[in-house]
């Protein structure tokens, strides 16, 4: 692939990136969240085309115009979010689109599932061929998507993040597979952030920051620190001013928290954490390791397995979102604003009262009080500065910087005790982050106790008094954020050891 | 014991005679759910199917140019609702209301063309035969009125419709064709990673709904009755939707609470033919009340096609 730039709109995604995969090849794509190695390699099997840039395969030119291309010159995909059909079985998922057949159509099912058999065998990819997928592991599952791309004579196979969702003896497995595949002549571009990873399967690593292309390295020629330290990049930014912090009470504590994720597998394991009063304590992390399942429990939107979590010293673990908002004042900044923080077809006002239309003064009996509703939405609007100012507008009307003090307004208005922010500079401009990052470090200057969960390392060291790298769903390390190293910091969150 | 034994013959024959129309609509069913799109237009399309059936039967005089008709008027409409939903990612259920009057209302506007403003064809003479009438009656293999005659005697549609479960049931589950179509109501983005096209199938699927619900409505207006009028559609779209889910999406399924529906319509005529001291209202009230109870009671819960409903978009993020 040469010259490859991707852009939606306005945003360009992959800017000029070259990548050379040789056969048998184990090739890393490595970035952080957000870089464009997932757009790459889609438009790699043809799911986006490319808006500038060329694809050769075996050094023919190759326009990838849809799937079907790619799959039929050898190119095949595992996505982070497997592609299969749950209540078929195995072998029907690795057929579909391909099948076997007898005369007039009918399915050759026992030659079908012979296959099956043989590939598994041949690459060490056991699965039960009969077996339905929603009965398998997720590490089953994930071999059945590697057999699915065999099965139609992949080469090339890219792997997208496979190993998030892998336990511990899942991923070795893998790293088997994977030595397996290459062995037979296979390569594989494999995309990832885990640096310790990419040390023990690939031979080559392409790093790609901000969808630029940074380079492409030997893999045994760098330690972990150097890719760390191209992967996050030294980028100028502007500190955030603070004055000395004075550390007071408790507001948060957290003793071996365990919560599950959708899927019910073990997303926050054994987590502990203090927060003062007067700290923004920033939990610095890859995404995936526990960050969303941690604030879930604390606001009350999941159920924890096990362990204790403690507002002010009051124990509020397994309470309800209302109770957590407004009985032990926990304000929370979602990551998802239009999803979790704004009812988008309701205006600035009513979004402003979502957590306490039913309480005095906005309501008296089964009456709302739109005179007091709209008063209260029009000192917030001007006291922070949310435009355009009025009240009456409807949330999607305004943009993402405006949403996001909407929010702010909404929560800092409740005056919390603890105020956990989730990304709460995702996508916003170089000038909305600086007010959300002001608007946090007030908020610590008031004595209140700010969790911050950021991607984004540089945020986390900028804004915060104390870091927490989480990883796999632990603290692995506190570290303070005044003249901390970037590298160790992004080491530490690759889990590697500072 | 001749007595009950010819009652019973009659019981199950009109089950079988009632439960046909169902049948039908209800695999149409089973076919385009299994896709991933609602057809709430069933009802429009049997609709539609039954006055097409009876007037081209009417005047070509031939009931098989009438069912054939009939199947093509309800892909008519299971075209338009696939323009809608598949091309045009419309709300599937708000199309199926409106395919719901424009099947109902297209069929009286050229009703009331064909025979003179009137809101019901004429009778029709040339009807679906009963193929196997040759063996009952006087000196024959079996005496007519008899059991065997009013269990076996039966239309043809009757015998197509048993033929049809089995080979939907076969398509779905044993060819290529049938897999992908059911791949596509569970997951059509993996579907369409793996080059299937998604489009092509739910067409298809819901074009082929539509035959079998115009097939449904013929085997009502040229079968069960001799002529189409304005009421005699009402509600048996909806009934065989219901089959289709409570039969879990399933044909055999289908085929099981559509039999069921028609035991008890059987019932409620017999009991009307018994002169039962009980309101023809309340009788007529029952094929419903028991369908529910019954089917409530004992399938439970339901797990329907996972991408059922959900617009489909390539590339759409």
């Amino acid at each position: 692939m040469s010259g490859i730039t991707k852009k939606f709109g306005d945003f360009t995604a992959n800017q000029n990136i070259n990548l050379t995969v040789h056969r048998g090849e184990v090739h890393a794509l490595l970035g952080e969240n957000g870089a464009g190695k997932t757009t790459l390699m889609n438009v790699l099997y043809g799911l986006y085309k490319p808006t500038e840039g060329t694809i050769k395969v075996n050094g023919k030119p190759l326009q990838v115009s849809d799937p079907n291309v790619a799959i039929a010159n050898g190119i095949g995909m595992v996505h982070q979010h497997f592609m299969l059909v749950d209540p078929f079985t195995v072998t029907e998922n690795i057929i579909l689109g391909n099948e076997p057949t007898k005369t007039f159509g009918v399915l050759d099912l026992q030659r079908a599932e012979e296959e099956v058999r043989q590939l598994s065998q041949t690459y060490g990819l056991h699965v039960e061929a009969t077996a339905k997928i929603q009965d398998l592991s997720v590490g089953s599952q994930q071999r059945v998507e590697i057999l699915k791309t065999l099965y139609r004579g992949a080469q090339i196979l890219i792997l997208d993040e496979p190993t998030a969702v892998l336990t511990p003896q899942e991923i070795q497995e893998l790293a088997n597979i994977i030595r397996n595949l290459t062995k037979a002549g296979k390569s594989i571009i494999i995309i990832t952030h885990k640096l310790n990873e990419i040390k023990q399967v690939a031979d080559y690593c392409t790093i790609i920051r901000r969808g630029a292309h940074i380079d492409t390295v030997q893999v045994n020629e760098v330690s972990e620190d150097d890719l760390a330290a191209k992967m996050v990049g030294r980028e100028v930014s502007f500190k955030v001013a603070k004055k000395q912090r004075e550390r007071g009470d408790k507001v948060l504590e957290i003793r071996g928290l365990e919560v599950e994720d959708s899927r019910g597998i073990t997303a926050v394991n054994g987590l502990d954490l203090d927060l003062y009063q007067g700290e923004i304590l920033g939990i610095a992390g890859i995404d995936g390791n526990g960050q969303k399942e941690l604030i879930e429990a604390l606001t009350g939107l999941t159920k924890v397995r096990s362990g204790v979590v403690k507002v002010r010293d009051k124990e509020v673990t397994n309470r309800t979102p209302g109770e957590m908002i407004n009985k032990h004042r926990v304000a929370h900044i979602p990551e998802d604003r239009q999803k979790r923080g704004l009812i988008f077809e309701f205006d600035i006002a009513e979004n402003m009262v979502l957590e306490k239309y039913n309480v005095p003064p906005f309501s008296r009996w089964f009456t709302l009080l739109w005179d007091k509703i709209y008063q209260n939405a029009d000192l917030l609007v001007k006291k922070f500065d949310i435009r355009p100012q009025d009240s009456r507008v409807l949330a999607r009307a305004l943009s993402g910087g405006n949403q996001q003090k909407m929010i702010i307004a909404r929560e800092v208005s409740n005056d919390p005790e603890l105020l956990i922010a989730a990304q709460p500079t995702r996508g916003l401009d170089v000038g909305a982050i600086e007010y959300v990052h002001q608007s946090l470090v007030e908020q610590r200057d008031a004595g209140k106790g700010v969790l911050l969960i950021s991607f984004e390392l540089d945020e986390i060291i900028n804004v915060s008094d104390r870091i927490a790298v989480i990883y796999e769903g632990e603290i692995v390390g506190i570290l303070d954020a005044e003249g901390v190293d970037e590298k160790s910091v992004g080491l530490m969150m690759a889990g590697g050891s500072a | 014991m001749d007595v009950i034994i010819q009652d019973i013959g009659f019981i199950i024959g009109t089950t079988l005679m009632y439960s046909t129309p169902l049948i039908f609509t209800s695999l149409g069913g089973v076919i385009t759910e299994r896709s991933g799109v609602v057809n709430i237009g069933l009802e429009g399309m049997m609709y539609f199917g039954a006055f097409a059936g009876a007037a081209a039967a009417y005047f070509f005089q031939d009931p098989w140019l009438g069912l054939l008709c009939a199947a093509l008027g309800g892909a008519f409409w299971g075209l338009i609702h696939a323009i809608a939903c598949v091309s045009f990612a419309a709300e599937q259920i708000v199309s199926g209301i409106a395919i719901n009057f424009l099947g109902a209302g297209s069929a009286l506007f050229i009703s009331r063309i064909l025979f003179d403003g009137a809101t019901q064809t004429l009778t029709v003479v040339d009807k679906i035969p009963q193929p196997l009438n040759f063996l009952f009656g006087e000196g024959k293999l079996f005496p007519s009125s008899g059991f065997m005659d009013l269990v076996f005697n039966r239309f043809a549609t009757v015998y197509i419709a048993f033929a049809m479960v089995f080979i939907v049931w076969f398509v779905l589950y044993k060819t290529k064709t049938g897999m992908r179509v059911r791949a596509v109501g569970e997951n059509p983005e993996a579907a369409n990673t793996l080059g299937i096209s998604v489009v092509k199938i739910r067409y298809g699927a819901v074009i082929m709904s539509g035959f079998f619900a115009g097939l449904g409505g013929a085997a009502m207006s040229i079968a069960v009755v001799s002529r189409f009028s304005n009421t005699l559609i009402s509600g048996h779209g909806f009934i065989a939707l219901a089959a289709m889910i409570f039969g879990k999406w399933k044909p055999q399924g289908a085929l099981v609470a559509c039999l069921l529906f028609g035991a008890a319509k059987g019932f409620e005529i017999y009991l009307g033919a018994k002169g039962v001291p009980v309101a023809s209202d309340v009788l007529a009230m029952l094929p419903y009340v028991i369908t529910i109870v019954v089917l409530v009671g004992i399938v439970g819960k339901t797990v329907p096609p996972a991408a059922i409903g959900k617009i489909f978009e390539k590339g759409g993020h």
